[in-house]
């Protein structure tokens, strides 16, 4: 498939790296070039200089072409626009966007846009882990967003639950 | 009106200033401590610290009650974000948000924002208002931007010189609302004449502008 990554950080990098190894094509887009220095050596896909939230940077990455768009820089709001702008701008199949806030993740997966919140599932896991459970299956560890969302909308305080 | 006012920069800071004047009831969230201690002595409780993306720190500053909410940081992709809480959490019924970069203005429409304010564009069609002559002049853009107010000068080499208003072929969707000749506001009807000079106030649609300024200018549109 043909991939097009934001953000060249951890995440964006070892994805890259991962996809392809299989064969994959893939480019990845970054405001910093010397992000770019965390790719395998010999990587063999495509880096693009810019911002993901500009129509004329994604052209330049291919993605009116691409079958896949994942948003992992990190800011949260930076993934949510950059996604939507994949998705209704470009209409590519498959789009997701990395949100660190389980709220505005819970809030954007009701809006149609899919959303990988690492802390719920970080979490989730770290959960099942310490307690000796079996582990939970993805969704359902994303699943965990809407609990948190509730207590918001719930009324309860910020501190309520957290335990220290 | 409650206005509900993210980001406390220059443009957050002065736009609440004036709208306290005005009467209205204005809430500015500002999320840069230092900011915030800078304009706080001057806005008072009309300030808060806090993320306006946070959805917590929008339940507790009250979005819900506000009729207006306009965002108005300087990065796009937040002020996006938070109109589009605005409208999907708060129900709120209009949304405005400051555009940074040209190019997101029609993304933000798309993906719901009710009303955008481009600075470079404004400053754009200011200057033009200063330097074109024999161009169409965009005037204002009226509410949701589908329609726009235009002016151009009649030059001597408009198909429409010295005929009357109902007898020029005026592209679908446009009116002439007003005449400025020898520095008289002329309301016109169906049986003025356009002279040479006369400075032509129009309402239309983005895409039949070009023909209009051909009209009214003799100006062929630019071949791309």
């Amino acid at each position: 498939m043909r991939l097009v990554i934001l953000g060249c950080g951890r995440v964006g990098s070892m994805l890259a790296a991962l996809m392809t190894r299989e064969g994959h094509d893939v480019t990845i887009i970054d405001t910093n070039p010397s992000a770019f220095r965390r790719l395998p050596s010999g990587f063999s896909g495509n880096t693009v200089v810019g911002t993901g939230i500009d129509q004329e940077c994604l052209q330049r990455s291919g993605i009116e072409q691409a079958d896949g768009f994942v948003a992992v820089t990190n800011g949260d709001n930076r993934n949510i626009m950059a996604a939507q702008m994949a998705r209704h701008v470009f209409h590519v199949p498959k789009v997701i966007a990395r949100i660190y806030d389980p709220i505005r993740a819970q809030a954007y997966q009701e809006l149609g846009i899919d959303t990988l919140c690492s802390t719920a599932i970080g979490s989730g896991v770290l959960q099942d882990y310490f307690l000796g459970r079996p582990f939970r299956s993805i969704e359902q560890y994303i699943g965990l967003c809407d609990l948190i969302a509730r207590s918001v909308h719930g009324g309860q305080t910020e501190r309520e639950g957290e335990g220290a | 009106m409650y206005v509900f006012v993210v980001g406390g920069g220059k443009v957050g800071y002065f736009l609440s200033q004036v709208l306290v004047e005005e009467g209205h009831e204005v809430l500015v969230l500002e999320k840069d401590p230092a900011r915030y201690d800078l304009i706080s002595p001057d806005l008072g409780d009309v300030v808060m610290l806090g993320d306006g993306c946070e959805l917590r720190t929008l339940h507790e500053a009250g979005m819900e009650r506000a009729d207006v909410v306009v965002a108005v940081t300087g990065d796009d992709e937040d002020n996006l974000v938070v109109c589009q809480m605005a409208k999907s959490h708060f129900k709120v019924k209009r949304t405005v948000a400051r555009v940074n970069n040209p190019k997101n203005e029609a993304i933000f429409k798309q993906l719901g924002v009710d009303d955008t304010i481009n600075s470079t564009r404004i400053i754009f069609s200011l200057l033009q208002q200063e330097v074109d002559v024999g161009e169409l002049v965009p005037l204002s853009p009226l509410r949701r931007g589908d329609i726009e107010v235009v002016e151009a000068e009649l030059t001597s080499d408009s198909p429409a010189l010295n005929r009357a208003i109902r007898d020029i072929r005026l592209p679908g969707d446009t009116v002439v609302a007003a005449i400025i000749r020898n520095d008289q506001i002329l309301l016109p009807s169906g049986t003025t004449e356009l002279l040479e000079g006369d400075e032509v106030i129009a309402l239309t649609r983005p895409p039949h502008a070009l023909s209009l300024r051909e009209l009214l200018t003799g100006a062929k549109a630019p071949s791309k």
